[in-house]
């Protein structure tokens, strides 16, 4: 059956996301030990905080002893789940269980799964298995690594910092069949590596929503093509695009949500671009639309 | 001292999260501004995979890295199974580094 085989590649994709975060998690573990910090640090930080990112980069900054550093850094280093939250949202529901459970799962790597499924049914299944997986592997991973100490090994030696951008882009890569998409996503990621250098960390991934500028280009059509084309950089993803013309002027617009969402892993250009944006930066974060547009609903205490 | 900054960190890292979801529901973003949501996820998570896979800190990662990415991600452009690329990216990665390259 069909359903049979997808849950077996499912299962099978997530058990090879779940053993590197496994991994991974047990070098935060014997980090925080190794810096000195008090054994429930890494379990306060693995269950509370769980973002494996901003949780290394905090750990470092607490045990230099500075621990102001270390929130506003590990917070500019977690800005981008919000975002992340608006296109995931849907995904989550309504129910306020669902939402306040939902939101602390919250990762990378379950926005990235689920964002590449077409079907929302299937969609809201697989941001919850992924996840409830990886809050599970990670802290299980953090608890081995305490326990383990040093003896857990160098994740780099497995090359496991490969193996996290790779999965990503695989998850992304469907979704880039979409030009639009496309020219967004490479664009932001090349400009995110340029100035990663010289900004502190968190920001350049910020930056990369920079990107969306490119849909405000004037006269799409008559630039000819490519004119608008992101500097191709040395960037990974680079090397992944799909064959150029999966999107042609023929695609089908893919069937709606039933919650009105665009579908994120297929959407297709709409009848009419951005155009009427006034504003650069109304792009950039539809957050920032709200300012002067904003109805606020009354909200639904319960579904 | 120490749990307090923890504790500020996850309670802010939270908010965060369920802001965007909750504001959400508050905008009423029309339907060309909708369309942004996922391509605004797309662009920060190739940043993510970019900025990971070429950088370190703000330091160059060396080549075993962007050299295991880059497996990875021709496999994953190949439709290879996507078990298959993370394994694929993670050995190519060792395996350099085991050969002595950086």
């Amino acid at each position: 059956m069909a359903n049979m085989s997808t849950l077996y590649r499912t299962l099978r994709d997530l058990g090879a996301l779940a053993a590197a975060m496994v991994a991974v998690g047990a070098s935060f573990g014997a980090i925080t030990i190794a810096y000195g910090l008090p054994t429930w640090t890494p379990f306060a930080m693995s269950t509370l905080v769980f973002a494996g990112g901003a949780q290394f980069l905090a750990a470092g900054l607490l045990a230099a002893g500075n621990p102001v550093a270390a929130v506003l850094a590990g917070l500019l280093l977690n800005a981008r789940h919000l975002p992340f939250g608006l296109a995931v949202a849907q995904t989550l529901g309504t129910r306020w269980r669902d939402r306040l459970i939902g939101s602390h799962l919250m990762t990378d790597e379950a926005v990235a799964f689920a964002l590449a499924e077409p079907d929302p049914v299937r969609r809201r299944r697989i941001y919850w298995t992924v996840g409830i997986l990886l809050f599970i592997s990670w802290n299980t991973g953090t608890a081995l690594g305490v326990l383990l100490g040093g003896a857990t090994g160098d994740p780099d030696a497995l090359g496991l910092d490969a193996a996290f951008p790779a999965a990503l882009i695989a998850l992304i890569l469907p979704s880039l069949r979409d030009r639009d998409t496309r020219l967004v996503a490479l664009t932001g990621g090349t400009v995110a590596v340029l100035l990663t250098p010289v900004l502190p960390a968190g920001l350049p991934v910020l930056c990369a929503l920079l990107g969306l500028l490119v849909l405000l280009r004037p006269a799409r059509r008559s630039d000819g093509p490519g004119a608008a084309l992101p500097p191709r950089g040395s960037d990974g993803a680079d090397a992944a695009l799909p064959p150029r013309g999966s999107d042609g002027p023929g695609a089908a617009r893919p069937p709606r949500d039933s919650d009105g969402l665009p579908d994120g892993a297929e959407t297709v250009r709409p009848p009419r671009p951005l155009d009427g944006s006034p504003d650069g930066c109304g792009a950039v974060g539809p957050a920032r639309r709200s300012d002067g547009a904003e109805t606020v609903r009354p909200t639904a205490r319960e579904a | 001292m120490l749990l307090v900054a923890i504790l500020v960190l996850a309670a802010g890292t939270y908010t965060i999260r369920l802001s965007g979801v909750l504001l959400r529901d508050r905008l009423e973003l029309s339907e060309p501004v909708q369309r942004l949501l996922p391509m605004a996820a797309a662009a920060l998570l190739a940043a993510l995979a970019g900025t990971a896979a070429l950088m370190a800190g703000s330091e160059f990662a060396g080549f075993a890295r962007p050299a295991g990415v880059l497996v990875g991600a021709l496999l994953a452009w190949r439709k290879a199974p996507f078990v298959i690329v993370v394994v694929a990216a993670a050995a190519v990665a060792a395996l350099l580094r085991l050969a002595g390259l950086p």
